[in-house]
């Protein structure tokens, strides 16, 4: 199969569901924008967390089919999954883009992997993710536990403060 | 040009005997960057191997070779935009720059707050951001005109929106979406009623059109290399030189000075004042090779090439259902056609096009204010030049024949 069809096979397969995270979660806890400016792309991303876990994924935006599906692929993978192992996904997605392999926990993401051969479409590809990581760096993990284990809730509200902005 | 016309010309081009994705690469991205001829290939190449050295400065014989060429050079560029005395071109890096420059060096000096700058929704983003920042530093303002019913800038609100407060009115002279011509010469008598200087972003006219400076009325030309078939990393902007010699600097340095003291300093002649550091002295002279090709095939005739090829495509696409195109049928309409397959992002279809040898652009093409008058995000784009055959229109529009029907499935609503 050419790069092409077996990239566009998983999109179009990918399109026909793609309604399940459509939307905008209000309120949410992460809110964030992902722009591709060369091409146009938008996105918005709003996460719910729950204990350390991303327990709700909504998306909305316009773009090619490779930039929806990705997201559609991608608010399927991580809803529930612990920070920990979006964060270990976000960083599989982007070596199997790249052409740096196919890891286990990839599972149905690995459908993506065919853009690697189509090198104009990676960014298309990566929109969500980056989207993901700069929401997730909006409302760091790490500050949070940290602060309700000093018992600082300044920090925490500091913290969180871009959420709600 | 016939057939065999153009056969020839390919022969030039050593790239179009590229293959890509196992097809014949098919070009249709020449408004973006066009293919340079071994021509110029082969002046930048000489000048490399034989003739480089620093320019204006050595008093030994390569550098006064460099000199002698790199001003050559710029006389070829003046000879082309038929504006005689060759102190008014200024070499920059590409339209952009050449924009930027008559936005700082004119307008930071000349405009006062309240102020108008007038410009077109169709305009390329080169043409818009450097008076968004102008606009921004000085509290002047930019006002837009808009499209008319059929594609083209409504010339009527253009010479309205020109007033007392116009400083600046800056337009394109072919568009680098719609492909059209714009007649550009009431325009200018219109500026100028005001005292307003008139800019004229000819990135899309160099390589498609005759030009004169003086007929239009022009106080700035801006135009890039590689889209004329020369190489990147020079441009060129005219100015007329009694207005350019009452310009301050733009960028401090080398080469622009008369005399430095450690505390102060006093600047060159134009167009010298407007180049400091060493220049892109190949570039440039690559670009004079790219002129004298294109003078000898001749504008007029890559013009009627272009138009031709355009209304050939226009007639093929509009027999396909799903498939919309942009901007004005008519006499004025170059080879430059921005489509879109309904239903279907033309990042998509550009893919798809590409598994097929075919290059085509898609996006906003830098013109996101003209792409929401249109009420898109994003168009494919074909564009054509004096290389491009019938025969790979007819590829094109098959192959986009072929796309609706492997897309078809992406088309129906989830």
């Amino acid at each position: 199969m050419t790069a092409l069809a077996q990239m566009y096979q998983a999109a179009i397969l990918e399109h026909a569901r793609r309604t399940r995270h459509r939307g905008v979660l209000d309120p949410a806890d992460a809110r964030q924008e992902g722009v591709n400016p060369s091409c146009g792309d938008e996105l918005l991303l709003t996460l719910r967390f729950g204990d350390d876990t991303v327990s709700e994924v909504r998306y909305e935006g316009k773009g090619c089919a490779i930039s929806q599906a990705s997201a559609s692929l991608m608010a399927e993978a991580i809803e529930g999954l612990g920070r920990d192992e979006v964060e270990a996904l976000i960083g599989h997605v982007k070596a199997m883009i790249h052409g740096e392999g196919l890891h286990p926990d990839l599972g149905e993401l690995a459908v993506l992997e065919g853009v690697r051969r189509l090198p104009a479409r990676v960014k298309c590809a990566a929109l969500a993710w980056t989207t993901l990581e700069a929401a997730l760096r909006t409302h760091p993990a790490a500050d949070r536990s940290a602060a309700e284990a000093d018992g600082e809730a300044g920090a925490d509200a500091g913290a969180r403060e871009p959420d709600g902005a | 040009m016939t057939d065999h016309d153009v056969a020839r010309l390919r022969r030039d081009f050593p790239i179009l005997e590229r293959r890509v994705n196992d097809r014949p690469l098919v070009y249709l991205d020449s408004a973006a960057s066009a293919q340079a001829p071994r021509q110029v290939l082969e002046a930048v190449d000489r000048y490399r191997r034989h003739h480089h050295a620093n320019v204006h400065r050595g008093a030994h014989t390569l550098s006064a070779e460099a000199t002698e060429m790199y001003e050559g050079a710029r006389a070829r560029v003046a000879r082309f935009l038929r504006a005689g005395d060759p102190r008014g071109v200024v070499f920059t890096r590409n339209a952009t720059e050449a924009i930027n420059l008559v936005a700082h060096a004119y307008g930071r000096h000349r405009l006062r707050e309240g102020d108008e700058i007038v410009v077109t929704v169709a305009e390329h983003h080169a043409n818009l951001v450097p008076w968004h920042l102008l606009a921004a530093e000085r509290g002047a303002i930019v006002r837009g005109v808009p499209l008319g019913a059929d594609f083209r800038v409504d010339h009527d609100a253009l010479t309205a929106a020109i007033g007392e407060r116009t400083k600046i009115v800056a337009t394109y002279h072919v568009s680098n979406v719609l492909g059209n011509l714009q007649p550009l010469r009431a325009v200018a008598d219109a500026a100028h009623a005001v005292g307003a200087l008139f800019v004229v972003d000819g990135a899309q006219a160099a390589p498609h059109v005759p030009i004169d400076v003086a007929a239009l009325g022009a106080d700035a030309y801006a135009f890039s290399g590689h889209k004329v078939g020369g190489p990147t990393g020079i441009g060129a902007l005219w100015m007329r030189p009694e207005v350019l010699e009452t310009l301050p600097p733009f960028l401090g340095g080398g080469e622009m000075i008369r005399r430095v003291e450690v505390d102060r300093s006093t600047y060159a002649d134009i167009p010298m004042r407007f180049e400091a550091g060493t220049p892109a002295i190949a570039e440039a002279i690559g670009l004079a090779a790219a002129l004298d090709y294109l003078d000898d095939v001749g504008l007029e005739a890559i013009w009627e090439h272009d138009r031709a090829l355009a209304r050939y495509a226009l007639a093929r696409l509009a027999e396909l259902d799903g498939v919309t195109t942009y901007g004005p049928v008519g006499p004025d309409r170059g080879g430059i056609v921005p489509f879109n397959v309904d239903g279907v992002h033309p990042h998509d279809v550009a893919s798809f096009l590409d598994a097929e040898g075919i290059a085509v652009r898609a996006g906003h093409h830098c013109a996101q204010p003209l792409m929401r008058a249109l009420g898109v995000d994003a168009t494919a784009r074909a564009s054509f030049w004096l290389y491009t055959t019938e025969a790979e229109v007819d590829a094109f529009v098959d192959a986009v024949t072929r796309s609706r029907a492997f897309f078809a499935p992406l088309t129906v609503a989830p």
